[in-house]
This record gives structure tokens, sequence and C-alpha cells, in this order.
């Protein structure tokens, strides 16, 4: 029962890598880009939760949803602020706009918030479920983590294969210059990717935050990193390869927490990632790409 | 759209003047002017590197000129965006096919669908019955489109596993989805076999009968260029070597000499 009850809370915690590293994956896929500051805005939400809920003493649900406005709005200003104006820049010049807007919203936090950890009040307060007798107790964090997972991936990729905005999406991701050609506006299409993706990171943050019930300024930036991993490990731009990547690392990482060594079960999942590139170099689901000549 | 308002005649649907850019130090087109009466099948030919894809990225907003007006039907499009000048009515295929290679036939149609049909990115989320009434019309009008060039029964393949005379059909009908006034088709023929290019011109006349398209075409094929044109133009090291009726400009000395040499 141990090793079912490691490999459920494994699969919990890769479902909100999943969640995290979709905003990593659309982004790359459609904008060409690594938005390092991803994995900061899930911190932002977590603050807007944490000040809502803990702070002015409201329901979890009105926390969550002014969370996911607050991050969305805040996706699309970054884009629009620090990214747009760099649409034909070098990669390397955007990359590093992307480390210096993290760096800006975790400095942002640090004035505001200061950096003592603060307690999260967990958001799901449904009873845990006892299975087999009291021997497998999965929490409802877990559980709701799991079921929300499925849902995004559900309505994301309906939302991408059978609406007009998402075929837009697939457009641009496919050739940038031919879709503008076909009246397709290239900026509001990235703008919506940012919204999407920062939606989903307010939500990753309530369900991290919840698992893992400290907050600091930080917060966001380890699981954002991992996500990242999650994303190349499945392949990047791919919403499918998100998700195994997500699970996949999740379940590897709390794996090894419970049976080599807590310390070590960062080391263990990023020397898979390496291993992962070494044999597949697009990741699990990662289409070869080649390049325009 | 077959059924355009007929406007006064005598406004050319595209007028060009003085169009020039430079790139570095090289007059990549220089001076280029053309005017191209409604409905008329028009050739843009050279020798390679003479400028005429530079002349469609300028007239498609892909490069901004640096002298020249661009007047389509009468409207100034010189300097706009891609996405304006498309809403503004010129599409066009590519020299080397781009597709939407990992899309279905039908998606790729209805990419260039995506402004004539409209409904927020929310409804389409919540799938409201806006949604579904949408898409049906979008289907209907995109599977219109793909019968006319006779792809209706690979409207699910994937755009890539089309046979090549296919795809470049699939690029047209793209391009015609979004309602053009004028259509540029860049190389239409390259890589083609004599059969398939036998194919293609009856294509082309037939997308300008049915539509009442304008169309500018640019071509190597002198078999195509000769068998569908009515009117052409030469360019030679980004300049305009000769314009008018493509039997004069055919028989002019200076155009053999020009894909020829002395």
């Amino acid at each position: 029962m141990g090793f079912l009850s490691y490999f459920i809370s494994g699969v919990s915690l890769g479902a909100v890598y999943a969640i995290i590293a979709l905003g990593y994956t659309m982004v790359y896929g459609i904008a060409r880009m690594l938005n390092f500051a991803h994995g900061d805005v899930i911190m932002v939400g977590g603050f807007v939760i944490f000040t809502i809920v803990s702070t002015l003493g409201m329901p979890p649900f009105v926390g969550i949803v002014t969370a996911v406005a607050a991050c969305t709005v805040l996706g699309v200003t970054i884009e629009r602020v620090a990214y747009r104006p760099l649409r034909e820049a070098s990669s390397l010049a955007v990359l590093i706009t992307a480390i210096g807007v993290s760096y800006l919203l975790q400095n942002i936090a640090l004035l505001v918030f200061g950096s003592n950890s603060r307690q999260f009040t967990p958001i799901v307060t449904l009873p845990n479920l006892v299975l087999a007798g009291g021997k497998l107790t999965i929490s409802s964090t877990t559980i709701v983590t799991i079921i929300t997972c499925i849902v995004i991936m559900i309505a994301l990729t309906l939302f991408i294969n059978k609406t007009r905005m998402g075929q837009a999406m697939l457009a641009v991701s496919e050739d940038r210059g031919a879709a503008s050609l076909m009246g397709i506006d290239v900026n509001k299409t990235i703008a919506v990717t940012f919204a999407i993706g920062s939606a989903l990171a307010a939500i990753a943050g309530a369900l991290l935050c919840s698992a893992y019930p400290s907050l600091t300024p930080y917060t966001g930036s380890m699981p954002g990193i991992k996500a990242f991993t999650a994303a190349v490990f499945g392949g990047i731009g791919s919403v499918p390869g998100a998700l195994i990547g997500g699970i996949v690392l999740g379940i590897i990482e709390n794996l090894s927490k419970a049976y080599i060594s807590s310390q070590l079960s960062d080391a263990i999942v990023f020397a898979v990632l390496i291993l992962v590139l070494l044999i597949r170099p697009t990741g699990i689901l990662g289409r070869k790409i080649n390049e325009k000549v | 759209m077959a059924e355009r308002e007929k406007k006064p005649e005598n406004i050319p649907m595209l007028e060009v003047r003085n169009l020039s850019i430079s790139f570095g130090g090289l007059k990549a087109v220089d001076g280029f002017h053309i005017s191209i009466e409604k409905g008329c099948l028009y050739g843009l030919i050279g020798p390679n590197g003479a400028g005429k894809t530079t002349v469609f990225n300028l007239l498609t907003g892909v490069y901004k000129p640096n002298t020249g007006t661009i007047l389509l039907d009468g409207a100034n499009i010189t300097g706009k965006k891609t996405i304006e000048i498309n809403q503004a009515g010129i599409a066009r295929t590519f020299q080397n096919i781009r597709l939407f290679k990992d899309m279905s036939v039908l998606d790729n149609v209805k990419v260039g669908l995506h402004n004539h049909y409209r409904y927020s990115t929310l409804t389409g989320i919540l799938r409201l019955p806006a949604y579904f009434k949408v898409e049906k019309e979008m289907n209907e009008r995109a599977m219109e489109l793909l019968k006319v060039f006779d792809l209706d029964g690979e409207s699910g393949y994937k755009a890539s596993n089309l046979p090549y005379g296919k795809q470049r059909k699939l690029e047209i009908a793209r391009a015609l989805a979004t309602d053009p006034k004028l259509l540029l088709l860049d190389e239409p023929a390259a890589g083609m076999n004599p059969n398939e290019t036998a194919e293609l011109m009856e294509t082309i006349h037939f997308v300008r009968d049915h539509f009442q398209m304008t169309i500018l075409l640019i071509e190597h094929d002198m078999k195509l260029v000769s068998g569908i044109c009515e009117k052409l133009t030469v360019l030679n090291f980004g300049q305009i070597l000769t314009q008018g009726e493509t039997s004069q400009v055919l028989n002019d000395r200076r155009v053999i000499t020009a894909y020829l040499g002395e």
C-alpha cells in the first residue's frame, strides 16, 4: 500500500506540473519563446488567493476566481509590455527579458509580502478518501488536483482543435508568416495564448499551495523549472506531451523521495531528463523540427 | 464571393507606382509600376533573382517599400500590415508551398475563412448554440470551396499527405477562402509535370471565370505564361524591362536576351 500511496501522490504532483507545463508548451508552440516568468505567475496566483482567503477571510471560490482573473491580466500585460516589442528580436533577447520579468515579479512580491513564509489555508476542504480498510488514504487535494488536470486537458484539446481561435493558434504555430497573410491576427492569437497559460498558472498555484501550504516569493520558481522540464521531457510544443511529461516527472520525483533519497530527488529528476534528451532530443512526443532553408 | 458587385470598370484592380526597396546597397526592386484591370490574368516574369517574389512581398506587406504607392481597387494600401492587406483583399500562394501541414485539408481552408465568421472565444469554450451554428456554416463554406477544386473527398486528410498538385490547389483554395479581390500566385506550376501544369492552367482559368478574380502570377513555365496570361511585365535586375500584351512581350528582343543571354 505504501507504493500505491506514493504513486498516487506522484500522479497528483505530476498533474500540477502538467497544468503549469501547458503554459510553457503553448507559449513556446505559438510564440516560439520560453517564458521563464511563467513560474512566478503561479506565485502571484498563490498570493492573491492567500490575501483574499486568509487575510480577508472570503470563501476559497472567490479567491480562485480572482486569482485566475488577476493572473490572466498579468500574463497578457507581461506579453504586451515585455515580449511583443521584441517579436522580431533574437530569441536570446526575449529569453533574457523573460528572466528579467521573473526576477521583477519575485522582487515585487518580496517588497509587498516580505520573505517570511506564509501559511496557506488549503482551499480544498473535503474529507480524505480512505480505502482498503484504512490502509490507503488519499487526500482530497490529491483527488481534486487529478480531476482538475483531466478536465483542463479535455477542455483545452477541444478548444484547440474545435474552435476558430484554436485553429488560428495552430496556424500561427505552424507558420506565423503564412497565417498573417491569410488574415490571422498574430498578436491577438499570442495574447490569447498568454491569457490561457496564465489562467492555468493561477489554478496550478491554488492546487500547489494546497498540497504544500507554505508560500514565499520564491514558491513558483522551482515548480516552474520542473514544469518546464516536464514540457521538454514530453516534447515542447505538444499539449499531450505536457501531460505525459508532467505525470512521469511527478511520479519519478515522489518515488525517488520515498525510496532513494529526498535530498537527491531533484537530481534524479533532472538526470532522467538528460537521459531522455540524449535518446530522444525532441522529447517523448516531440516532432522532429525541420529548419527552414 | 462569386457575386461581387460590379464597380466602375475604369478603376484598375491594382495600380502600383514607382515602387522601390533596397536591401543593404542592393536595389532589389526599383521603380516598379503596374496597372491591372479587373478580371485580368496578368503574368510577372523574369530571370531568377529579378525581384519577382520581392514584388509579391511588397504587395502583401511582408516588406515595407522605400518609395511608391500601391492602390487596391482605388484604396491606398501602401505600408499597411500583412493582415490589413489581406483584409483589404489581397491573398497569395507561395513559391515553396506553405500549407499548415499538420492540419487537415478542411481546417486549412477554415483558417482562410477566419475573418469572415465570428463568435467570441468564450462562446467557443462554453460551446453555446452560436458556436455550433457558426462552425456548421464555416464547414459548409469550406466544403463548397474544396468541391470547386475537387478536394472534398480528401477534406479529412492531413494537408502534408496530399499529392503535390493537390497541395497547390489547396493553397489556392485557402487563399480564396479569405475572399480576396486580387489573387497572387507565386510560381504555381513549380515542380509540376506537363500534365499537372495543363490541369493547373484550367484551374487558374476556372478561378478567374468562376470567382471573377483578378490574378497576378509569377511563373517560369513559358507554356503556362503564353497559354493563360493576357498581359505581362518582365523584370530584370529589379527593373521593368518591358510590359504589355503577352504576344508582343514574348517576341521582344530584350526579353529573349534577358532569358538566354546575348
